[in-house]
C-alpha cells in the first residue's frame, strides 16, 4: 500500500521559536550595533546620520591600530606556546589506572575558577611585596628592575602569558587527550610492526588522528583570546601605559568611558569581522594541511 | 625449518591469555587459527609477532630463539580486523611506507609498490587518501602495506570481519591466490569455519587459550578431536544428542534405536553423545536408511537460500539446515531425518570414539 503523502507548510511554526530566540539573542542586538555605527549620538532620540563617517575615524585611529597589532602579537603567543604545550602535556598524560582521573581533574581545576578570581590569584601571587612568585624572583637580585607588573610592560605581558597560559592550556590538553585516546591501539602496533621511531608515529598517526581536536583547540584559543578583557582589567586596566590596552579594553574605555557609541559601534563591527574572517582563515588552513604529504 | 613456538604460557595479571601453547608452522605454509571469541588467537599473533613477551616458553624462528628480539627486528607484517592506513598519507606512500622505512632505494619502491598495488587492484587509487576510499578499499590498502615489505611472517588478524559479505567473499578469493605466490608462513585467524575451510591448509582450534586440536584443515574437519573442537568447527554449531550402547543396540535418546552399523561397529557399551552437523538433518527422507525423529518447531530462521529450521526434540535443541524458503508454524511437530552414518560419536568424556567414513558423504 503506498503511504499518503501529507503536504503542509505548518512545519515551520515548530523552527519559529527557535528563530525568536536568536532574533533577540544575536539578529535584533547585532543590527542595532550597525544601526548606532552609522549614527552620531547626542542624547536619546537626538541622532545624526553620519554614514561610513565612524568606519574611517575608527580605520584610521592610531590608537586602535596599536590596540590590534598588540592583540595579533597577544593571540599569536598565546597559540604557539598553549597549541604545542597541551600537545606535550596530552602525550605525557597516563593512558590508564588511577593517574587517567588524578590528571584529568588537576588539568580541569583552572578551567573551573571563574576570570576574575583569576585575575586576583595572579596579582598576589605576583606581588612584589607579598607574593609567592614576586617576592621569590626579586630575592634572587638577578634584575635591573625588581619584578613588579606595574613597573614594566614586560613585566605586566610576562604575567598576563603566564595567566592566560596557566588558566588555558588544560583546555587543549583536555581535547588532544580526548582525540589521543580515540585512536585504536592497533594504529601503534601496526607503527610499531613497521618498525617506525616514536617521531613518525606522532607526526604520521597521532597528529594526523588529531586534526579534528586541534581544529576546535585552535579556534576556541585564537576568538578566546583574541577576545581577552577579564585579565588585562584585573591586573593593570590596561597599563603601564597603554601597553596592555588590548582591542576589549579599548573599545570599553570608548564606549563607556568616553561614551563615544557611533565609534564604539563601528569599532565592534571591525572587530567581529577580524575574528570572523582569521577564524576562517585558522579553518580552512586546518582542514587543508597535511593532505597527501610525503613521508619522508 | 619455520616458526616454532616452545610451550608458550601467556599470563596478563592473573588472568590465562594463553596456555601450553606448542606450534610449528612450516615455512611457506598457510595456517589458520580458529576459535571463538576471546580464545586467544590474537593474543597468540601479538606473542608471534614480537609485539608481547610470553609469560613462559620459546619462540624459534629457523632454529633461532627471537624470544626476546623486538618487533622492530623481526620479518612481520600484520593485518588487523580495522582498516589500519597512516590516515595523512597517499595510498601510495602508506603502502611505501615499511618500505621507505627499511631504506629500500627510490626506484625499487616505486616499482614494488605498484606492483602490489596491481594485485589487490587498488593501482588505480594510488593517489586517493584513505578517509576517500570504500572499506574494502581501505584494507586492500592494508593488505598491500603487510605484503610489500615480503616479510617471513605475514599474520592476518580476522581481516574481512568488518568488511560487508560480498566484498569478504571477492577478497577471500583473492587473499587465497595471493598467498599461494608467497614464500612467507602465513597466519590467518578467523571465527568462521567457512573461512578456514576455503583457504585450507593447516589447521589450529583454539579455545580459552589453548590449543584443542591442530592438524591438516580437511582432516581437523572430518575428526574434530573433542565435542568442543566440532562446536567450534561447525557454522551453525553441531546438534548432540545423547545416547548409549547397552546389550549390542545403540540408542539415540531414549526412543529412537540405531543400527550398529558402518563407522559405529563395535563401539563398546556407555554413555555417549551423538553429533550431527545441521547440513546432514534434513525435513525429508533422503535415503532408505535414514532414522526419523519427531521433534517441535522453535523457530524458523531464513538465510538467504536456505532455512535453518531450529526444533526441540525433549530438552535438546536441533538445528537443520534445509535447502529453499520455508515457512513452519511455530510449535508444529515434523519429522526430521538423519542417516546414522553421519554421527560423530563422542565417550562420556567428551573425546572422539567414532567419526563418519569419508564415503557416507551422500
Amino acid at each position: 500500500m503506498m503511504m499518503e503523502k501529507w503536504e503542509d507548510n505548518r512545519a515551520w511554526y515548530l523552527v519559529l521559536p527557535v528563530f525568536v530566540v536568536v532574533a533577540f539573542s544575536a539578529i535584533i542586538p547585532l543590527m542595532t550595533v550597525v544601526n548606532y555605527s552609522l549614527q552620531d549620538i547626542f542624547g536619546p532620540g537626538n541622532a545624526v546620520f553620519v554614514g561610513t563617517e565612524w568606519y574611517k575615524e575608527m580605520l584610521t585611529d592610531t590608537r586602535l591600530h596599536d590596540a590590534l597589532g598588540r592583540q595579533f602579537l597577544f593571540s599569536g603567543l598565546v597559540l604557539l606556546i598553549e597549541i604545542p604545550l597541551g600537545i606535550l602535556i596530552a602525550l605525557a598524560m597516563p593512558k590508564k589506572g588511577w593517574g587517567v582521573s588524578a590528571s584529568l581533574v588537576t588539568l580541569a581545576i583552572p578551567l573551573l575558577i571563574p576570570w576574575n578570581v583569576i585575575g586576583t590569584i595572579w596579582i598576589i601571587f605576583t606581588r612584589p611585596d607579598i607574593g609567592l612568585f614576586g617576592v621569590w624572583i626579586n630575592s634572587l637580585n638577578l634584575l635591573d628592575v625588581p619584578f613588579d607588573h606595574t613597573a614594566r610592560p614586560i613585566y605586566a605581558w610576562i604575567t598576563l602569558m603566564a595567566m592566560e597560559v596557566w588558566h588555558w592550556t588544560p583546555l587543549v590538553a583536555l581535547l588532544c587527550y580526548a582525540g589521543l585516546r580515540a585512536i585504536p591501539e592497533a594504529y601503534y602496533q601496526a607503527a610499531r610492526i613497521d618498525g617506525a621511531s616514536a617521531w613518525a608515529v606522532f607526526r604520521y598517526i597521532q597528529l594526523p588522528k588529531m586534526r579534528g581536536v586541534l581544529t576546535i583547540a585552535v579556534l576556541l584559543r585564537w576568538m578566546d583570546s583574541f577576545l581577552i578583557y577579564a585579565e588585562p582589567f584585573a591586573l593593570t586596566g590596561g597599563g603601564p601605559g597603554n601597553t596592555t590596552t588590548f582591542l576589549s579594553i579599548y573599545l570599553v574605555k570608548l564606549a563607556t568611558g568616553q561614551f563615544d557609541l557611533g565609534p564604539a559601534a563601528a569599532f565592534s563591527l571591525i572587530y567581529f569581522l577580524i575574528v570572523l574572517l582569521f577564524s576562517f582563515i585558522f579553518y580552512q588552513a586546518l582542514l587543508n594541511v597535511g593532505r597527501g604529504e610525503k613521508i619522508s | 625449518m619455520g616458526l616454532m613456538l616452545e610451550q608458550v604460557d601467556k599470563l596478563v595479571g592473573r588472568e590465562i591469555h594463553l596456555k601450553e601453547i606448542q606450534l610449528e608452522f612450516a615455512t611457506g605454509s598457510r595456517n589458520v587459527i580458529l576459535g571463538r571469541t576471546l580464545a586467544g588467537k590474537t593474543s597468540l599473533l601479538r606473542i608471534i609477532t614480537g609485539l608481547d613477551k610470553p609469560t613462559r616458553g620459546r619462540i624459534m624462528v629457523d632454529g633461532q630463539d627471537v624470544t626476546g628480539t623486538t618487533v622492530r627486528k623481526r620479518s612481520v607484517a600484520m593485518v588487523y580486523q580495522q582498516f589500519i592506513n597512516y590516515p595523512s598519507l597517499t595510498v601510495f606512500d602508506n603502502i611505501a611506507s615499511p618500505l621507505k622505512l627499511a631504506g629500500i632505494p627510490k626506484s625499487d619502491i616505486d616499482h614494488k609498490v605498484r606492483r602490489t598495488a596491481a594485485m589487490l587492484r587498488i593501482d588505480n587509487l594510488l593517489d586517493r587518501l584513505p578517509s576517500e576510499l570504500s572499506g574494502g578499499q581501505q584494507q586492500r590498502t592494508a593488505i598491500a602495506r603487510a605484503l610489500v615489505k615480503e616479510s617471513q611472517l605475514l599474520l592476518l588478524d580476522e581481516p574481512l570481519v568488518n568488511l560487508d559479505y560480498k566484498l569478504r567473499e571477492e577478497l577471500r578469493v583473492e587473499l587465497q591466490q595471493i598467498f599461494e605466490q608467497r614464500a612467507a608462513i602465513v597466519v590467518y585467524t578467523t571465527t568462521e569455519p567457512a573461512e578456514a575451510l576455503m583457504l585450507g591448509g593447516h589447521i589450529v582450534v583454539m579455545d580459552e587459550g589453548r590449543i584443542l586440536q591442530s592438524g591438516p584443515t580437511a582432516q581437523v574437519y572430518h575428526k574434530p578431536a573433542t565435542t568442543r573442537v566440532a562446536e567450534i568447527f561447525s557454522d551453525p554449531p553441531i546438534n548432540f544428542i545423547p545416547g548409549k550402547v547397552h546389550n549390542g543396540q545403540a540408542w539415540l535418546g531414549k526412543h529412537i534405536r540405531l543400527p550398529l552399523g558402518g563407522h559405529i561397529t563395535g563401539l563398546p557399551e556407555g554413555e555417549y553423545a551423538f553429533g550431527v552437523r545441521c547440513n546432514h538433518l534434513f525435513a525429508a527422507p533422503s535415503t532408505p536408511a535414514d532414522i526419523e525423529i519427531r521433534a517441535v518447531v522453535e523457530l524458523s530462521e531464513i538465510n538467504g537460500s536456505e532455512t535453518f529450521i531450529h526444533v526441540a526434540y525433549g530438552d535438546h535443541k536441533l538445528v537443520v539446515q534445509n535447502d529453499g524458503v520455508h515457512q513452519l508454524k511455530i510449535g508444529r511437530e515434523i519429522p526430521i531425518y538423519v542417516n546414522p552414518c553421519h554421527f560423530f560419536v563422542y565417550d562420556a568424556a567428551g573425546r572422539l570414539a567414532a567419526a563418519p567414513d569419508r564415503a557416507c558423504s551422500v
